[in-house]
């Protein structure tokens, strides 16, 4: 035997080859370097804060000892269960009824009503917060509802349980829409062909397909309420919570270390419904497999009627509240005088300091649109679909969903804690516009990872091992046929990124300067002012410009699929 | 190895080993591929074949072993410095690019003329039976269309080396069969080495000059696809191709066996009188009466016919053989002679062995 033939082992890689490793290291190193500064080390330094009193000095578990038995902790733990409990109790149910009439019901105008429930996703939460107070409070025009119910005030838990609904509605209807929107139809044939009354196949059949998405959407608002602040800043009263004693302890006292324990705290009940949420998401199976036929729902005259009167309601509710704040906007003195007016608008930009905060909110969420999506594509891709640096790789994943289980404000507040340490070399970011967009792109990460990794996953798993076998590198290809065939999720990311930048407030609160302050947080100023109106018109000013935004990437987003993707008209 | 064998030789696989965690997928693959020749890996799932292809392609690395191409080491290089052109089981064909674009995808990239990328982009579309396909996109054809422009794609940068990944699973069976001819004369012409993994024993058969029969992790035999198919060295071959008769026997010496209370003749001699072994007979290996008188022959025997399954234009009869004390056999028969001999359910057939067919293996197998 001689391998005199066998060329000894190609010492050195083609240049070609040598830059293709690189980018395809580089990328997830990048990718693993972004997450640990911008999310890992920040929670990170809440764990060490929260051991630490304010000279730096190591302390144990004091902090955690002295504010865990303090009355003032056992009263805001129990309010916060009490409200986000309360909130999901009514919510779901809500939501569930509201899904199941779209997708298994022949009710017409579902897309109308479908994009009426989805509006509040376009609004700060605060919104509805004011459009409550409009309705119910001290100079409601439905105060006397109120006592129907017994109830002497809409400030505190009836106020916050409403207008959270309206927040948490949207997130609630798109999970329970899209566990119900596929079905094998063949269970429910087989349950025809064995006489089974319509109750009992919404029980053995609709149900416990549903259960996972139920499970799922129980926990979002769950998670969603507890750690809400703007909802309980605006329409909360006296009634405390968690998310607000966070923000005084460190905004009104500076105590950052009790701060960060109050943080860790707040972290609990989000990490243990995000847990339970994955468990559930893992023992999913597939219900629906290539060979399910798939259910569509037929007329039932008694059951259309009363889903359709239900969706009815919903959405009119719907309506009056978001219309509620914009016409509240629009008064001159609510509910006195109601000529119409663009006082608050004025009085807002003029001296609520909202023609800059408009600006600066409008440059962040065009950052974190445009940034925010391509990192998020290009992350996805370099996980998904590069080869190499593979010790990084679970550890990425793992810091991809991470965002999911950390409210804004605890993140927030591991923010401050980091970068604005003397020590950090990143320090010069803090209070800058970088921040900002950084908090906000990472803190809606993990949604948005989501969507851009099921795009990639549809496409072909060979598309990289095609080109490499015609040596054309993999970023080549990752620019000719993965971004144009992925540019609507693409853009549907960027949508998503743009319209919480708009919205947000939970990270930021605690990460603006007088120079990058946020309309979001304007809301907030002009109400603690007591200047209802104006913060009226802040709201409606960001629902408008959220939706001019949403209709016009749509549209622009139509034009160009129209102008540059052929192939996709060719597949009908 | 002398210095005329490396020269024909394209693709030389030593001990190939690759474990996936405590898995083993490959164990100690050796293999040579001659220039020209085509080469099919068959197996059951999971038998490792297409991780060996991916191994040949980069795609996935060995745990250890070498993978020498033309002569050269390429074990440690990636994908895109090696030498071949792939087509997978779903074409992997870019769904945004039109049928030109994705056959000039790797030309393009070699900063050839326009010109001259269109000349090899319509040569290849001709060849490949698609001359008018260049400006439609993939969505617009039907899956052997596409399985055509694939190769085209794959062909395009003229490799030495061309691997299919279960390139006709995904069609259905008239278009299947009618690629087959298609593939193969296509590579005749170009006298393109290839590797091409199936788990389709009739693809193998049919298009392969050798086929590597593999099984959990292991290469069980390789030859002709005649020589695996008449002369299957283990009783795992003889089962996965075709169908197959496995009688209990115990060797009696000089090459006969006894069944029940028969005795076979075969010219197989490796069995040491005594030794407990399985005789694997096919069912076409079998003399009927319509040919000659049947009961004058060697191994003839008799049995009642107790099922006939009717598959088409052959006949497959379930025989209790007697003397074989239980040990039923399958016989094949062509419509005709099932109408002939009056084949059917109750009836008795004579029937002869042929010995030279009997494959023996230890029982402990």
């Amino acid at each position: 035997m001689s391998t005199a033939a066998t060329a000894p082992a190609a010492a050195k890689r083609p240049a070609g080859a040598l830059s293709e490793w690189l980018a395809a290291r580089g990328g997830i190193v990048m990718l693993f370097a972004a997450l640990l500064v911008f999310l890992t080390l920040p929670l990170a330094m809440l764990f060490v804060r929260s051991m630490q009193d304010k000279t730096g000095a190591g302390v144990g578990f004091d902090n955690f000892v002295g504010y865990l038995t303090s009355p003032a902790f056992a009263r805001s733990a129990g309010n916060t269960l009490t409200f986000a409990g309360l909130t999901t109790v009514l919510t779901v149910p809500l939501a569930f009824g509201f899904a199941y009439a779209i997708q298994r019901s022949c009710i017409p105008f579902k897309v109308l009503w479908r994009n009426i429930a989805l509006i509040p996703i376009l609004a700060p939460s605060m919104l509805a917060a004011l459009s409550f107070i409009y309705l119910f409070g001290n100079q409601g025009a439905l105060k006397f509802v109120l006592g129907w119910f017994g109830v002497a005030t809409v400030y505190g838990l009836p106020g916050m349980v409403l207008a959270m609904i309206f927040a948490s509605f949207p997130h609630a209807v798109m999970i329970l829409l899209a566990s119900l929107a596929l079905s094998d139809a063949r269970l429910y044939e087989a349950a025809d062909s064995l006489a089974t009354p319509e109750w009992r196949k919404f029980t053995t059949i609709t149900l416990p397909g549903a259960r996972y998405g139920l499970i799922s959407a129980t926990m979002v608002v769950f998670t969603m309420a507890v750690s809400e602040f703007g909802v309980p800043k605006v329409i909360g009263g006296n009634y405390s919570v968690l998310a607000i004693d966070i923000y005084k302890q460190v905004v009104g006292q500076q105590n950052f270390n009790i701060g960060a324990v109050v943080g860790l705290v707040l972290l609990v009940p989000a990490v243990i419904a995000y847990a339970i949420d994955r468990s559930v998401q893992r023992r999913q199976q597939a219900l629906v497999t290539a060979r399910s036929v798939l259910y569509q729902p037929r007329p039932v005259g008694a059951r259309d009627r009363s889903m359709l009167v239900f969706v009815i309601i919903v959405s009119a509710v719907m309506l009056v509240v978001m219309g509620m704040a914009a016409y509240g906007s629009l008064v001159r003195v609510w509910p006195y005088n109601l000529s119409l007016t663009l006082n608050h608008y004025i009085y807002a930009f003029e001296d609520g300091g909202v023609d800059r905060s408009y600006r600066n909110s409008m440059v962040m969420a065009l950052w974190c649109g445009v940034l925010g999506a391509a990192v998020t594509f290009a992350g996805a891709y370099w996980l998904e679909k590069t080869r190499g640096g593979d010790a990084f790789r679970p550890l990425i994943r793992a810091q991809a969903m991470m965002p999911m289980a950390v409210p804004g404000l605890v993140l927030g507040i591991g923010y401050i804690l980091f970068f604005n340490h003397p020590d950090n070399p990143l320090n010069f970011l803090y209070g800058t516009m970088t921040i900002l967009v950084a908090s906000t792109i990472v803190h809606f990460y993990s949604s948005s990872h989501l969507t851009a990794v099921t795009a990639l996953k549809a496409l072909d798993g060979e598309f990289e091992s095609v080109s490499a076998s015609l040596k054309v590198p993999f970023y080549k290809t990752f620019w000719r046929v993965t971004v144009p065939v992925c540019l609507p999720t693409v853009i549907d990311v960027g949508r998503y990124y743009f319209v919480n930048a708009m919205t947000t407030i939970s990270a930021v609160v605690f990460l603006y300067a007088p120079k990058t302050t946020l309309v979001s947080i304007s809301i907030v100023k002009l109400d603690e002012a007591g200047s209802v109106g104006p913060a009226a018109a802040v709201a409606t000013l960001i629902v408008a410009t959220s939706a001019v935004v949403t209709v016009a990437s749509l549209a622009a987003e139509g034009w160009l699929l129209r102008r540059t993707q052929a192939w996709r008209r060719a597949a009908q | 190895m002398s210095a005329s064998s490396a020269v024909s030789e394209a693709l030389r696989i030593e001990a190939i080993h690759k474990a996936f965690g405590s898995f083993v997928a490959l164990r100690s693959i050796d293999l040579t591929v001659e220039k020209g020749e085509l080469v099919c890996f068959l197996g059951p799932s999971g038998c490792g074949k297409t991780t060996l292809l991916r191994i040949i392609a980069g795609l996935e690395t060995q745990t250890s072993g070498r993978v020498i191409q033309n002569g050269r080491d390429v074990s440690n290089d990636p994908p895109s410095v090696r030498d071949y052109g792939i087509v997978f089981q779903s074409y992997a064909l870019f769904p945004n690019l039109t049928i030109r674009d994705n056959v000039a995808y790797g030309l393009v990239n070699r900063r050839k003329a326009r010109a001259e990328v269109d000349a090899r982009v319509s040569e290849l579309l001709t060849l490949v039976g698609l001359p008018d396909a260049g400006p439609k996109y993939p969505s617009q054809m039907s899956g052997g269309q596409q399985q055509r422009v694939a190769l085209a794609r794959a062909l395009a940068t003229s490799p030495s080396l061309l691997l299919l990944d279960e390139p006709l699973s995904a069609l259905d069976a008239k278009e299947r069969e009618r690629l087959r001819g298609e593939i193969r004369a296509l590579q005749r012409r170009l006298r393109v080495t290839t590797v091409m993994v199936t788990h389709d024993q009739e693809e193998a058969l049919s298009m392969a000059d050798r086929v590597v029969v593999m099984n959990q992790g292991v290469i069980e035999q390789i030859g002709s696809p005649l020589a695996v198919y008449e002369r299957p060295t283990t009783p795992f071959v003889a089962d996965f191709l075709g169908k197959v008769n496995v009688l209990d026997a115990e060797c009696i010496g000089g090459g006969r066996y006894r069944v029940g209370q028969r005795e076979i003749t075969t010219d197989a001699n490796g069995a040491a009188p005594g030794e407990k072994v399985r005789l694997y007979l096919r069912p076409e290996d079998r003399i009927l009466s319509d040919t000659a008188p049947v009961e004058t022959l060697p191994n003839a025997l008799k049995g009642t016919v107790r099922r006939v399954d009717f598959l088409g234009t052959y006949c497959l009869a379930r025989v209790d053989v007697d003397g074989f004390e239980g040990q039923r056999m399958t016989l094949y028969l062509s419509l005709n002679q099932t109408h002939e001999l009056g084949v059917s359910e109750g009836a008795t057939i004579p029937f002869a062995l042929r010995g030279e067919r009997v494959r023996v293996f230890p029982r402990s197998v």
